[in-house]
């Protein structure tokens, strides 16, 4: 029981550690710089409180449940031996997580009424749903790619870096053509397609994977499905860009 | 009270969202095509619970404290009453020096929600126990947490003075790939990984503020053009310092080596 407290001190400890130089930051700039008083201080005592606890609490549940399943995942796989399923649980895994993410359907309606706003679309309710509802599947169909990417590299063990300059080579191409409003969104929607949930559990299976099969190591091999998460939705989302 | 029970049991939902389909893809998975029962399905439970309970714990006390405060703050440092003296009028072309608290604040602040960034953390501790310990939770963090606020500051910047995203993108990909020739290999892969896991939760929504009121208070900026893009800074800079913290370590591993061959 005391060995338990005393873990349980010790990771919301950390978790403080972590949250500490926001709130540092924060109380800078708004006494120093702004010199202003902190509205609402218990409030915001009140919140750092939950973010401190919410932090420790999740890399607990991160050890315990989403580590473990994402190796189970890769080693069931590797014993199975099914290319096609591996790859058909990759597309699903990059595709399902992210169509729903919040940040993503906040950055297409975001994005929605920006283009509605400058005349790149009609103004209406119906056009604006219907760009960002494209944006969306445009996006969560990039990263199942890239998952399905991902993890052919790791089988096949090719060094990532052909891949990543390629896809770079294409984005710097794809600039030059998409329009011009396009593209702070797609630079940005690489950005945040991979949520706090989907970012351990493929980390796990990529290790996972490098460490099941002979001759992978998974330093080398394991890491980079994030990556290629990043990546593709900049050019699906330019490409959407100059196709509508 | 009631009200805290209230929004916190919305946000408790939110999460559930974002966590079920992740959940119903494992589980069709495992039990349709790989046939198994989950491992230590008590544990495993238990477990997610803790990855619900605590990502919306997370999220309610950000939103409940620092997601308004910071963006109130990202517009006050951006507003025109605070960069001028109060009254004068918003010059047609802005000087960047005058926007010298905008930048530091956008590094700062970039530096310590990288810090708290739970997919970073995940990342990390994962790259410590593969790597056994050659690479710590701590440095590769630093080194990313460093890397966004060289990438939230030179974005502001970018904004301020208008010039094209593209430019800058271009010629960080330039280095991106120069430093690729250079840097270990092992570190390559978990440099380019820390590109996509700087810019979730805590990152976004503060850096996108910033972005967007900086854009819409300068003359000549469009949010649509210049408000976008901060995010893809964030994510292209982490790339070179995670690198260069790599190539700081071994530079320093072979210095160590020649000293003791030398004495």
């Amino acid at each position: 029981m005391r060995q338990f407290l005393r873990q349980v001190l010790r990771s919301v400890a950390d978790s403080a550690r972590d949250v500490a130089p926001i709130v540092a930051v924060v109380a800078f700039f708004e006494l120093v710089v702004l010199q202003q008083p902190v509205p609402n201080l218990g409030r915001i005592l009140y919140g750092a409180v939950l973010v401190v606890l919410g932090l420790a609490v999740f890399i607990r549940g991160l050890e315990l449940a989403l580590f473990p399943l994402g190796e189970s995942m890769a080693d069931g796989f590797v014993r199975k031996g099914s290319l096609a399923w591996l790859l058909v649980f990759a597309f699903g895994l990059g595709f399902g997580t992210t169509v729903a993410e919040p940040a993503l359907i906040a950055i297409a309606d975001e994005a929605a009424a920006v283009a509605a706003q400058a005349g790149a679309l009609e103004n209406s309710e119906e056009a604006r749903a219907g760009y960002a509802l494209g944006l969306r599947l445009t996006v969560a169909l990039s990263v199942g790619a890239a998952i399905v990417i991902g993890v052919i590299r790791i089988l096949k063990g090719w060094p990532i870096q052909y891949f990543i300059i390629a896809g770079y080579v294409l984005v710097v191409g794809m600039t030059g053509m998409a329009p011009k409003e396009i593209v702070g969104i797609a630079y940005d929607s690489g950005g945040v397609t991979t949520s706090t949930v989907t970012v351990p559990l493929v980390t796990a299976l990529g290790v996972g994977l490098a460490s099941g099969i002979r001759g992978r190591n998974p330093l080398v091999d394991g890491f980079g499905l994030i990556a290629f998460a990043s990546l593709t939705p900049m050019i699906f989302v330019m490409a959407y860009g100059m196709l509508r | 009270m009631k009200d805290v029970a209230l929004h916190f049991l919305s946000v408790v939902a939110g999460t559930l969202r974002d966590v079920v389909p992740v959940i119903a893809i494992l589980l069709v998975f495992q039990v349709l095509v790989l046939r198994r029962a989950v491992p230590n399905p008590r544990r495993t439970l238990l477990g997610m619970i803790y990855v619900l309970l605590g990502l919306a714990l997370f999220l309610d006390g950000l939103d409940e404290a620092l997601f308004p405060l910071g963006r109130l703050m990202a517009e006050q440092l951006t507003a025109p009453e605070f960069i001028y003296e109060a009254g004068a009028a918003v010059p047609a072309a802005v000087a960047w020096q005058d926007y010298a608290w905008v930048y530091a604040f956008g590094a700062a602040i970039g530096f310590a929600t990288t810090v708290a960034e739970p997919s970073l953390i995940a990342v990390a501790l994962k790259a410590q126990q593969v790597s056994g310990g050659t690479i710590t939770t701590w440095g590769l963090r630093m080194a990313v947490a460093i890397g966004v606020a060289a990438g939230i500051g030179l974005g502001t910047f970018r904004i301020v003075t208008g010039t094209p995203l593209h430019w800058y993108i271009m010629a960080g990909y330039v280095v991106v790939v120069v430093q690729t020739f250079f840097a270990p290999r092992e570190i390559i892969p978990l440099a380019y990984d820390s590109g996509g896991v700087t810019t979730s939760t805590v990152t976004v929504p503060l850096v996108a503020a910033l972005g967007l009121g900086l854009a819409g208070t300068i003359p000549g900026r469009s949010p649509l053009i210049d408000g976008f893009g901060l995010i893809a800074f964030a994510s292209l800079f982490p790339i070179m310092s995670v690198m260069g913290y790599a190539q700081l370590g071994e530079l320093r591993a072979r210095r160590r080596r020649r000293e003791r061959s030398g004495s």
